[in-house]
């Protein structure tokens, strides 16, 4: 069985790679790629620990498969920075403390990076909603709210500039 | 995962051709959520692949006529952002909008809800509920048929082989008709479906149910459209007699199994509180307009 060659764009960067046809892309980013931000926790698409996005929506990369990145464009959780600066959700997530073993958030920090790219002004029911698919077993999820809606009102600021 | 070899057409005879002659197993992707949880769990063991995501149309909403042609692969986030369906139909996309997380949401598909043939399936009671009409290519052409003949069985599908999903055609609401779709799960997000129920009315000018169509989902093997449901609401206003009738025949509709997630009793009782819910919503949606 021959290897797939994949071109795309993984946070902003043109890649290539070769993959089997049964890998995930969460397999890829980790195995073949060295991206081992995005973490496996049930592969299933339950936890939303491997949360990436794809094409502009956020998706579980271990329910996409690796050879399904051709032509696409991809940011995982390495990508969410810019060079040495914080983005506000991770700035945030360190000032509030919101994270404890740390296993989830990466997916937490791509997924509400996701939500505040579509909106800045998100209640907080929305956010719980859109972060629905993201399982933390440590925090009960308090400090993360806390953190996602000042991101957004950090960002709000920023954007009233 | 064990090898299995992918292949992503960009034509529609292209993927007949892949899946008629493959010699194995050959499985449709859209958008994986549930085809690649069974496939990493070993329940299905497919050869091949056939990714119809690169077929031009396969994922987008369209109007043509007097349909809303849906790309079996549009993932519920197209669905749910498109402003004239979820207009004209809020009850298929409150469905589909309550597959999964936002994550599921970016890939998850018609398609896939309707082929994946759970009974549970949150998208395909409002779906069938609207009279849908699903075109099928197969190695004989194209054919054209009611979305409640696809699921045959809990996992099985009436899709012959070679034969797959190319697009859902879904009426336009008449004068006063609308929609809604309720389930009830044990929590507030990401849970099976208990019971499902997605209820479909049309009325006249004076409240008077025309024409109706009532679909529950997880009380049978399949998804049941409840005759009898219908009956008690066509040539009726939504008083409390009608609702008493509703609620009967959509409890003897049921056909329920006992598991972790509710008894024969509990199953077959929500089904007439959903039915009586949705309908009071579809009701108060068709006089609306």
């Amino acid at each position: 069985m021959s290897k797939h060659h994949v071109t795309t764009t993984i946070n902003g960067e043109p890649m290539e790679y070769l993959c089997e046809g049964q890998q995930t892309m969460l397999d890829v980013l980790r195995d073949e790629l060295g991206l081992t931000g995005s973490k496996e926790g049930c592969s299933s698409g339950d936890c939303g620990a491997c949360t990436i996005i794809c094409d502009g929506n956020i998706v579980c990369s271990c329910l996409m498969l690796g050879v399904e990145a051709e032509g696409r464009t991809v940011t995982t959780i390495e990508g969410i920075a810019e060079g040495d600066k914080l983005h506000p959700v991770q700035q945030k997530f360190l000032e509030h403390a919101a994270l404890q073993c740390g296993f989830c958030t990466p997916g937490l920090i791509v997924a509400a990076k996701a939500l505040l790219d579509t909106t800045l002004n998100p209640t907080e029911e929305e956010a719980r909603f859109w972060l629905a698919g993201n399982l933390c077993r440590c925090t009960g999820y308090d400090k993360i709210l806390r953190a996602v809606m000042d991101a957004a009102s950090v960002m709000r600021a920023e954007a009233g500039r | 995962m064990p090898r299995v070899n992918y292949e992503a057409p960009t034509s529609v005879d292209d993927a007949v051709k892949l899946l008629a002659g493959a010699s194995g197993l050959a499985k449709v992707l859209s958008g994986g959520t549930d085809l690649l949880v069974q496939l990493r769990s070993g329940r299905v063991k497919p050869d091949l692949i056939v990714d119809t995501k690169r077929i031009p149309g396969i994922i987008g909403i369209r109007e043509d006529g007097d349909f809303f042609v849906v790309g079996a692969a549009t993932p519920g986030v197209m669905l749910s952002s498109h402003a004239g369906i979820e207009h004209a139909w809020p009850g298929i996309v409150e469905g589909a909008d309550l597959i999964g997380s936002t994550q599921i949401q970016g890939r998850a598909s018609l398609a896939g809800n309707l082929c994946n043939a759970s009974p549970a399936a949150d998208s395909v009671p409002a779906v069938i509920a609207a009279r849908t009409i699903v075109v099928v290519a197969g190695p004989n052409g194209r054919r054209e048929a009611p979305a409640e003949s696809i699921c045959t069985g809990p996992g099985r599908t009436s899709l012959a082989k070679g034969e797959f999903i190319v697009e859902f055609k879904i009426p336009k609401p008449k004068p006063h008709q609308c929609d809604a779709y309720l389930r009830f799960i044990p929590r507030t997000e990401m849970d099976i479906a208990v019971v499902g129920c997605g209820t479909n009315v049309t009325l006249d000018a004076n409240g008077v149910c025309t024409d109706a169509r009532v679909v529950l989902g997880a009380v049978a093997p399949t998804t049941v459209i409840v005759e009898d449901a219908a009956k008690a609401l066509i040539s009726h206003k939504l008083d409390e007699p009608t609702l008493a009738a509703l609620d009967a025949a959509a409890q003897a509709a049921c056909k329920p199994i006992t598991d972790k997630r509710g008894t024969i009793e509990y199953r077959t009782k929500v089904a007439g509180v959903l039915a009586r819910r949705t309908a009071t919503i579809a009701f108060e949606r068709a006089a609306a307009r």
